[in-house]
């Protein structure tokens, strides 16, 4: 899903050109714009209160969410367990709580790899061209015609996990499938991009000045042309916790003991008849997740983006 | 136009090639043994393994395996799978299936995603607006087989409107509800794209022109408005093509759907290579045709555009 996610990001960011309003510059003028957004702020507050959970989930709860009650399963929300508990007799404010680490641990690293990978190369093939750019331009070809999904499931059953495989490692290994099966939008966006940058007057009158080429790609290429992959990153990093939970759902990627939104969701889905609510919160939890990284996205878009002022 | 054509094709060989390596590769390093389990409660007998493996070129190094397998691909052979059933019959019957419903899924997309893009694009900052941007925000945000389960449960169990799962026949009614659960992300993103290409489109020079000129104003949105602002989405459409046919995976194990994604997952559970590869390989086909007729749209719609 996410290269076509990308594309019509990608779409509707545009070229993000830099408008002289003033003396200040587009960082900063985005930032002036930002700052007025309420969404903006609605979704860093969220994204905050779910990346403190991930790191220290025992400031939200002191229930244990390894705890199972057996004779008070699918007891609905109330004092002694606000959201009730699970099949397994589990309280499931706790296991909420708890499963943060997962998703967001997989989002932010596999958005990172995606982004240094893709970054990379994007910028590699865009300002030197010639055949190392017709080859990154192939490779990036074969692995877009790959689905995300598939990809993912396939990889997941090659290096498969067994009960008592540590948790970073099953966790490293869905960031790994991601970044391997993500770049390719990343890259294909930051070559665009650099493309587009690299004709510029100053780019040309640093390369006049005899700056070298890692000069000029670090301080005159990159800073003007990271802003449609920094847009296009965080809704992925969206993306991409959505996209965790599905392995879960097919049984490959974490699976339980492991606690993570995805397995607390397929865990419920077979309950879903009678207690619903126990659907309800993980996947509740897991959409403001979502909602908080696209919000953000959006918001720096149209702050970026001189178009929608 | 038929040079183009030529010249793309001969683009997607590579592509084929590279896609087809990586997932024989991914294959090759799957572990376990696809004789297990094949003789009932005890171990094969080692006669019959060695003649698996040979059959298979199980014992061959990954190169060599893959220079057989295209071998044979380019004469149309997907071979067999690891219980001697063509791959290529199995996948025709099931490409059926999986491509009424993802065919469905698009129309789905184009129906609903494009009509809610218009009119939230052309009523910006009214309440139909506000509304398509918050429910599609809404659908993105939750993961696929959430969304797929509490549909069935509440469309097929509780109200009994439609069929809560698919019998192999797969009729239309039958896929309804799966094709709108497959759609339901895309339907959300073609929607906002449709809506922020129609509300920068509306401000164009050459809308001004149209209704100064006299046209009414159905006709400058309906056809000149309308017509640029679905390029993009015409891409969107073409590269989702790929991701519907992945992601059905996902929605056949919800509905019980007798599709590739089914078959795909439980041939990559019995690690039965062949299949796994033949079904990726027609899937990445399809993908790359999909975005070749969508190349070829683009000077449908924009006629700046040619393909000479």
């Amino acid at each position: 899903m996410t290269e076509a996610t990308t594309i019509a990001v990608g779409a509707e960011t545009g070229t993000t050109q830099a408008t002289e309003g003033g003396a200040r510059s587009l960082a900063s003028d985005a930032w002036r714009q930002l700052k007025k957004n309420p969404i903006f702020w609605v979704s860093v507050v969220l994204i905050l209160i779910f990346v403190v959970m991930a790191a220290v989930p025992q400031l939200f709860t002191q229930t244990d969410p390894a705890e199972a009650i057996l004779k008070n399963a699918r007891e609905r929300p109330n004092a002694n367990a606000w959201f009730g508990r699970d099949i397994q007799g589990y309280d499931i404010y706790a296991r909420t709580v708890y499963g943060a680490r997962a998703s967001i641990l997989v989002g932010v690293f596999a958005t990172l790899s995606t982004v240094v990978i893709g970054a990379l190369l994007g910028v590699i093939a865009g300002f030197y061209g010639g055949w190392g750019d017709t080859l990154i331009s192939r490779i990036t070809d074969v692995f877009l015609a790959i689905p995300l999904l598939l990809g993912g499931i396939l990889f997941m059953a090659s290096f498969p996990n067994t009960v008592d495989s540590p948790y970073m490692v099953v966790v490293g290994k869905v960031v790994l499938a991601l970044g391997l099966l993500g770049w390719p939008s990343i890259a294909r966006l930051m070559r665009s991009s650099v493309l587009q940058v690299k004709p510029n007057d100053y780019v040309q009158a640093a390369r006049a000045l005899g700056a070298s080429p890692l000069r000029i790609i670090r301080s005159h290429i990159l800073p003007n042309a990271m802003a449609p992959v920094i847009v296009v990153s965080t809704i992925n990093l969206g993306v991409y916790i959505s996209v965790e939970a599905t392995p879960s759902f097919l049984g490959i990627g974490l699976t339980p003991p492991a606690i993570s939104w995805g397995v607390s969701i397929s865990d419920a889905l077979v309950a879903l008849r009678t207690t619903p609510h126990i659907l309800l919160f993980p996947s509740l939890f897991l959409s403001l997740t979502v909602l908080a990284f696209i919000m953000l996205g959006d918001a720096v878009r149209d702050a970026f983006d001189p178009k929608t002022r | 136009m038929g040079k183009y054509i030529v010249r793309r094709l001969l683009q997607m060989i590579p592509v084929i090639l590279g896609a087809t390596f990586l997932i024989f590769a991914m294959v090759f390093a799957l572990p376990g043994d696809p004789t297990a389990g094949k003789c009932g409660e005890r171990p094969c007998p080692p006669a019959y393994v060695a003649k698996f493996r040979q059959e298979h070129n199980l014992n061959d190094p990954l190169l060599v395996q893959y220079g057989k397998y295209v071998g044979k691909l380019v004469q149309g052979d997907l071979g067999t799978n690891y219980y001697g059933i063509p791959v290529k019959d199995e996948l025709a019957k099931r490409y059926v299936t999986t491509g009424k419903l993802a065919l469905m899924a698009v129309l789905w997309e184009t129906l609903i995603g494009i009509l809610a893009g218009v009119l939230a694009g052309i009523r910006k900052g009214k309440f139909i607006d506000n509304l398509v941007l918050v429910s599609t925000l809404f659908v993105i945000s939750i993961p696929i087989f959430v969304i797929g389960a509490t549909l069935q449960m509440f469309l097929g169990v509780r109200m009994g409107l439609f069929p809560v799962t698919v019998s192999p026949a797969a009729t239309f009614y039958e896929l309804l509800l799966p094709s709108f659960v497959l759609a339901s992300a895309s339907v959300a993103y073609i929607a906002r794209l449709t809506r922020t290409n129609m509300v920068e489109n509306l401000r164009a020079d050459y809308v001004r022109t149209a209704i100064a000129k006299g046209l009414t104003r159905r006709r400058a949105v309906g056809i000149h408005t309308l017509r640029n602002s679905l390029i993009p989405v015409v891409t969107y459409i073409g590269v989702d093509v790929g991701a519907l046919l992945g992601g059905a995976i996902v929605t056949e194990r919800i509905f019980n759907i007798q599709g590739v994604g089914g078959f795909l997952f439980r041939s990559i559970g019995s690690r039965d290579g062949v299949a796994v590869v033949g079904t990726v390989t027609a899937l990445v086909i399809v993908y790359l045709f999909a975005n070749l007729i969508v190349d070829l749209l683009y000077g449908v719609l924009d006629p700046r555009i040619s393909h000479d």
